[in-house]
């Protein structure tokens, strides 16, 4: 397990050493950064002394490393555009976005392992198709343009909740939705197969053959097994929700880290993307390790090769 | 089993992708057994309106998409009663180009994304996937660490960055979302040929002396079709969704074009008092990927139950 452990772990770290290397050269291949940052009327002596002034005149590779050195200390630079340490700008916002992801993949939980184990429970029944009709829509349904019918129906023609900003908890409501629907059919999908396998092995059978209450069998010996993939999943969902909070949050003017990176993209601000683009990696590796550690745990199979 | 040392996306396992999902027997019984027929309509209705949409301008159906009539702009459609216009059946937008117009042919903008998309990163996912299943090994390892290290990057932030990075244009948005999303295919390519390369008459090919090319080519390769029409459909789906939030961002087709994300970018600021300039764009994109996923749904249950 031990060996296990630090073999993903290394995995882990080489794959954000690798996408840092990507984002980094992307946004340094094709747009001189000198010229963002000296704007429209700066004349070729500005651009050039800018050049120098940033480091851009190094090689590619120089400039790469220099970067990650600080970017592990936790420095990743000054926004072009507002002149601000981007960590400070960072900060500010993590909590937003952090907050919103919580809320949604919580909600996602709260809608899916319910109907996910209702539909196991009763399959075929109106519940199951119900829950069978949540998940076909979801899949098509386009997040960004699910929220902004929600914003119609509940915050323009019945005046139920705010549409812009984070100052209150109900601003919260709509965009936690909107983010945590599009994670509910890949989560109920697991928990209602995971429920079927598990209510129609032994131990069940034994459990109720014992005479334990329909109640106790359910949540004390099927769903706590049940649950624990499910758990993993929503963990990796979560990394891919940061990225979804893009949309979201430009929608709902959550100004949190992934309106931080619209705004950024708009004004070509290259530090600050590359610093939201490898604090979103970060948190899908971690959390898939995180995942992977926690099936290799349960199942020790999976750690021997 | 290096699938064990290495998991992929999480728990997504090739089988979890394919599976005949558990739903799927109950989609059909909402449908009564015609999910499949339902998408295939549907999206032939939606493809052939797009190729005919030329025709229908020429019959003086529709309007040209392009074309700006000031003088009747922010016509309402036709279920409204103030500001319609027998012209413009659903409605003008803030220039005075023709909705119903815009709309048909949005779905040409949308299909295309969605079909070179797919065919981009199937293409890479394949020759990726087939490789690390059919080598194994370090081939193997080292398939498998590109493809986690592409899940771990924001496809849809990276994407963004790209677009900035190289102007925002139809062929720029192909390009960066072919290149990103073949990992699904991946996936799936590399679990199907490792149980296919253990076949007996792969393995009767090997002792024949046939050459390695010829083997993937003409031996597994058919044995991987199926599943990977079925993936062509969920990543085609997966591309048209994402082309229309990255133009509803302002980061991908660039007006005038007609696409539905553009149009929903560009109904925004009348989302109080003409809601139906988001409501209709909407509705189509949601259509044509509802139709997608049943079809592909329909053809899982077709061609993998065939194959086993």
């Amino acid at each position: 397990m031990l060996a296990y452990t630090l073999k993903r772990s290394f995995v882990a770290f080489l794959i954000l050493i690798v996408v840092s290397g990507l984002t980094f050269s992307l946004s340094h291949l094709s747009a001189d950064p000198a010229l963002t940052i000296g704007g429209e009327q700066a004349s070729d002596e500005d651009i050039e002394a800018i050049r120098i002034l940033y480091g851009f005149d190094r090689p590619i590779y120089e400039q790469y490393f220099s970067w990650l050195g600080r970017a592990l200390q936790g420095d990743f630079g000054e926004s072009y555009h507002y002149k601000a340490p981007v960590v400070e700008m960072i900060s500010g916002r993590i909590g937003t976005t952090m907050t919103l992801g919580v809320l949604a993949i919580l909600f996602a939980l709260i809608i899916s392992i319910p109907l996910g184990t209702l539909a196991a429970m009763r399959p075929n029944s109106i519940i199951d198709r119900f829950a069978l009709l949540i998940a076909v829509f979801g899949q098509a349904l386009p997040t960004f343009w699910f929220a902004l019918m929600m914003i119609i129906v509940f915050g323009v023609w019945w005046r139920w909740l705010p549409i812009s900003g984070n100052t209150t908890w109900a601003h919260f409501v709509m965009p936690t939705i909107a983010l945590g629907y599009y994670a509910t059919p890949a989560l109920m999908r697991l928990t209602r197969a995971g429920m079927i396998e598990v209510l129609g092995s032994d131990y069940i059978r034994t459990a109720r053959a014992k005479g334990l209450s329909p109640t106790v069998v359910l949540f004390k010996h099927a769903l706590r097994n049940a649950i624990i993939p499910v758990v993993a999943l929503a963990a990796v969902w979560f990394g891919f929700m940061l990225g979804g909070s893009i949309v979201i949050e430009t929608i709902f003017n959550l100004k949190g880290l992934g309106w931080l990176s619209y705004d950024a993209l708009l004004r070509s601000d290259l530090p600050v993307v590359q610093a939201i683009v490898l604090i979103f990696a970060s948190f899908y590796v971690v959390l898939t390790l995180l995942a992977d550690l926690l099936n290799a745990w349960l199942d020790p199979r999976i750690s021997v090769r | 089993m290096t699938d064990a040392a290495l998991p992929l996306r999480g728990q997504q396992t090739a089988e979890e992708i394919l599976e005949p999902s558990p739903f799927s027997k109950l989609r059909k019984r909402i449908f009564k057994n015609h999910s499949f027929l339902i998408g295939a309509l549907v999206l032939i209705v939606i493809i052939a309106m797009a190729l005919l949409a030329p025709v229908f301008e020429a019959l003086g159906w529709i309007h040209d998409p392009y074309e700006q009539e000031l003088s009747s702009r922010l016509m309402n459609p036709f279920w409204h009663e103030a500001k319609v216009s027998e012209e413009h059946l659903l409605g003008t937008d803030k220039v005075g180009r023709d909705y119903l117009s815009r709309l048909i042919y949005g779905a040409q903008i949308s299909l295309l994304i969605g079909f070179s998309t797919m065919l981009i990163s199937g293409f890479i996912g394949t020759v990726l996937g087939v490789t690390a299943g059919y080598f194994g090994g370090r081939v193997d390892m080292v398939v498998n660490f590109i493809i986690n290290t592409r899940l771990a990057m924001p496809v849809f932030l990276v994407a963004m960055a790209a677009v900035v990075a190289f102007g925002a244009s139809l062929l720029v948005v192909i390009l960066v979302l072919g290149l990103f999303l073949w990992d699904r295919f991946a996936v799936v390519m590399r679990s199907i040929t490792m149980q296919a390369r253990d076949l007996d008459y792969v393995k009767a090919a090997r002792a024949m002396g046939c050459s390695t090319p010829y083997i993937i080519v003409r031996e597994i390769f058919p044995n991987v079709i199926g599943s990977l029409t079925v993936v062509a459909t969920v990543e085609m789906a997966n591309a048209i969704l994402l082309e229309a939030a990255l133009s509803f961002l302002g980061f991908g087709v660039q007006a005038p074009t007609p696409s539905w994300g553009l149009m929903l970018n560009e109904g925004r600021e009348y989302m109080f008092f003409s809601p139906w300039m988001l409501a209709l764009p909407g509705t189509c994109l949601f259509m044509l990927v509802l139709a997608i996923n049943l079809f592909g749904d329909g053809l899982r249950d077709v061609t993998l139950e065939r194959e086993r």
